[in-house]
């Protein structure tokens, strides 16, 4: 990966939060599942959120790039508001990756397709260069033999790294991954921690919805809790794990650990 | 595994394979495909040989309608001495080869370009000019042809015309309707379902009906507009709803995930549909949107109604001559054949873009 490009990236919004959430409220018709949520992000910040299913963990990543709509207070993300402006939208959504639990890979085009769209389409770039760009990143995700097939042909490990792929070649500046290991068998869970894992010791920022635990301990600065559409705790890793404050934490985490 | 060996170069019983295999498998298995391989065979029997002598050894082939009346057998005749008018209608006698020449150049396209590996501009622009010529050739009144009024054209090519352009723009206009439908902003679909809703809920002779007796009525006086442009259009309309609604369901059939995972990349709302909704959704429908095409070309024959003259109704007009009445089994399965090559053809198009279009997810 291209660190200093990373770098770069991220010098420009050196000291502001690159994600910005405040006192923001979400509905599904009358239900309430997002209750005062507030969230800063600095720059290659790595944060793992968890909860039981439910607890709206999900809703949040995707209120981010605005896959839902949040009704009530702000998410600024990389100073741009999030507002009904469909322009202020695709322009978030082409600085923010999302990984997605089954991957959603567009079964139609082959891998490096699948790759090089999002530069061709929304950065413009000629069809040579994206698909070098793509080359280049299934490299990253060590798996370039696999370019010319089709996602149906591939393992969901292997689906899973191309997904991942495809995000990073738009450059992103943030990644947001919504459990992206549930959906696999547990032999294939290693091999996209690993990818991930090497992504956060690059200076990604990352926002990760995971029950990994390993994960959390291991990469994140910060661990959030939420329950019951709010966010009940947040520690940095050993604090969360080996003292947490909250009762419905300790609940958690003596189910899962 | 030497000692396998003997096993190994057995051979399945005869029973099992090569032709008696097949018919044992395929004719005779369990008792109820017996019965019906029995019955067919009957059946077949007893009307096949029959139907040869009538059509082939009985037959009268380029005779007067009077042999005809003597003949036991079929009587082509009814087909061979009217071929022309059958085909080409009320079109001027002398100038028939226009319209021919327009079919060959309009079917010899289409064979052309049923690769679509071969779609570029440079087609685009060979279908443009053929187009021309095509309409030229109908029209006249330029390059020394002479002018024929449309109101002349009938037979195959009035056939031909109106199933053309009826399919070619009834699919989009029903794809956009279909996108329109599923809008978010509610005139766009308000407009979408009223027009799905209402165009289905009338038969299509009441359409032309209104294209050719009403829609004049509505027209500024001195205005008018070509007959057959009425009846286009009228079928345009009709089609493109039907269409709209086997699109919807392609639409509705996909994982949400993909709308997802395309707006996540950034991709604005006609990328979306264009290079990742539409190339999947399409395909799912293929089959049920080939049958609404199939219809439409069959229901072109509703044009009698309007009084134009398709190459169903000039069968009829033919068989109201006196000379030629009481041969219309003949004339009527000449007509079904023309029709049967044409939905035949568009049907293994269809199964060929499908296989086509397989994401080969199999072939590891």
């Amino acid at each position: 990966m291209n660190t200093e490009q990373l770098q770069e990236n991220n010098d420009t919004a050196d000291g502001q939060p690159v994600i910005e959430i405040i006192n923001m409220h979400k509905w599904f018709g009358d239900f309430h599942v997002l209750k005062d949520i507030n969230l800063r992000v600095m720059p290659q910040e790595k944060i793992v959120v968890c909860g039981p299913s439910g607890s709206g963990k999900s809703t949040v990543i995707r209120c981010i790039n605005r896959l839902e709509e949040h009704q009530r207070g702000k998410i600024i993300v990389n100073g741009t508001e999030l507002s009904r402006d469909l322009k202020n939208i695709e322009k978030v959504r082409a600085e923010v990756g999302m990984v997605f639990q089954h991957f959603n890979l567009f079964p139609h085009l082959t891998i490096v397709e699948n790759l090089s769209l999002g530069p061709i389409w929304v950065r413009k770039m000629p069809k040579k260069e994206a698909e070098d760009l793509a080359m280049h990143y299934l490299e990253i995700v060590r798996i370039p033999e696999q370019a010319k097939k089709y996602p149906g042909q591939i393992s969901g490990g292997q689906q899973q790294r191309v997904a991942i792929a495809r995000s990073l070649c738009m450059k992103p500046k943030i990644m947001l991954f919504d459990e992206p290991t549930s959906a696999l068998d547990p032999e294939m869970i290693k091999e996209v921690l690993d990818v991930m894992v090497n992504l956060a010791e690059e200076g990604m920022t990352m926002i990760v919805v995971t029950h990994e635990m390993g994960f959390a301990k291991t990469v994140a600065d910060r661990v959030i809790f939420m329950d019951y559409g709010e966010i009940v705790e947040e520690n940095e890793p050993n604090e969360f794990f080996d003292n947490p404050q909250h009762e419905r934490t300790q609940l958690f985490l003596s189910q899962i650990l | 595994m030497s000692t396998n060996s003997e096993v190994a170069d057995i051979k399945p019983p005869a029973i099992n394979v090569g032709v008696l295999g097949w018919v044992r498998s395929h004719l005779f298995n369990g008792a109820l495909n017996t019965i019906a391989t029995i019955v067919v065979l009957l059946v077949g029997m007893k009307f096949i040989p029959q139907f040869i002598q009538w059509a082939f050894i009985d037959s009268v082939w380029f005779t007067s309608g009077k042999e005809c009346h003597e003949a036991t057998g079929a009587c082509w005749s009814v087909v061979t001495q009217n071929i022309r008018f059958n085909v080409f209608g009320y079109y001027p006698y002398e100038h028939q080869w226009r319209p021919l020449v327009a079919m060959i150049i309009l079917v010899s396209m289409l064979v052309y370009s049923r690769d679509w590996k071969k779609w570029n501009r440079r087609l685009g622009y060979i279908w443009l000019v053929a187009l021309f010529v095509m309409g030229l050739l109908m029209k006249g009144g330029l390059f020394g042809l002479v002018s024929v009024e449309s109101t002349k054209w009938s037979g195959l090519p009035l056939t031909l015309l109106l199933s053309f352009f009826g399919i070619l723009a009834s699919y989009p206009l029903g794809v956009a309707l279909a996108l329109g439908r599923q809008s978010t902003m509610p005139v766009i679909k308000a407009f979408s379902v009223v027009y799905i809703e209402l165009i289905r809920g009338v038969p299509l002779i009441t359409m032309l009906f209104m294209s050719s007796v009403m829609f004049p009525l509505f027209l500024p006086e001195g205005v008018t507009i070509d007959k057959v442009l009425r009846a286009q259009v009228a079928i345009i309309i009709f089609t493109a709803a039907y269409v709209a609604e086997v699109v919807r369901g392609g639409l509705q059939a996909m994982d949400q995930g993909q709308y997802e995972a395309a707006e996540s990349l950034g991709l604005n709302y006609f990328q979306k549909m264009r290079l990742i909704i539409l190339p999947q959704a399409l395909k799912i429908v293929i089959p049920p949107t080939v049958g609404v095409l199939i219809s439409a070309f069959k229901d072109t024959s509703l044009v009698v109604i309007i009084a134009l003259y398709d190459i169903l109704n000039t069968t009829k007009s033919i068989l109201n001559v006196p000379e030629w009445t009481g041969f219309s089994t003949e004339a009527y399965i000449f007509v079904a054949s023309i029709y049967f090559v044409f939905c035949f053809s568009m049907s293994q198009y269809s199964r060929y873009v499908e296989s086509e279009l397989e994401y080969k997810a199999e072939e590891k």
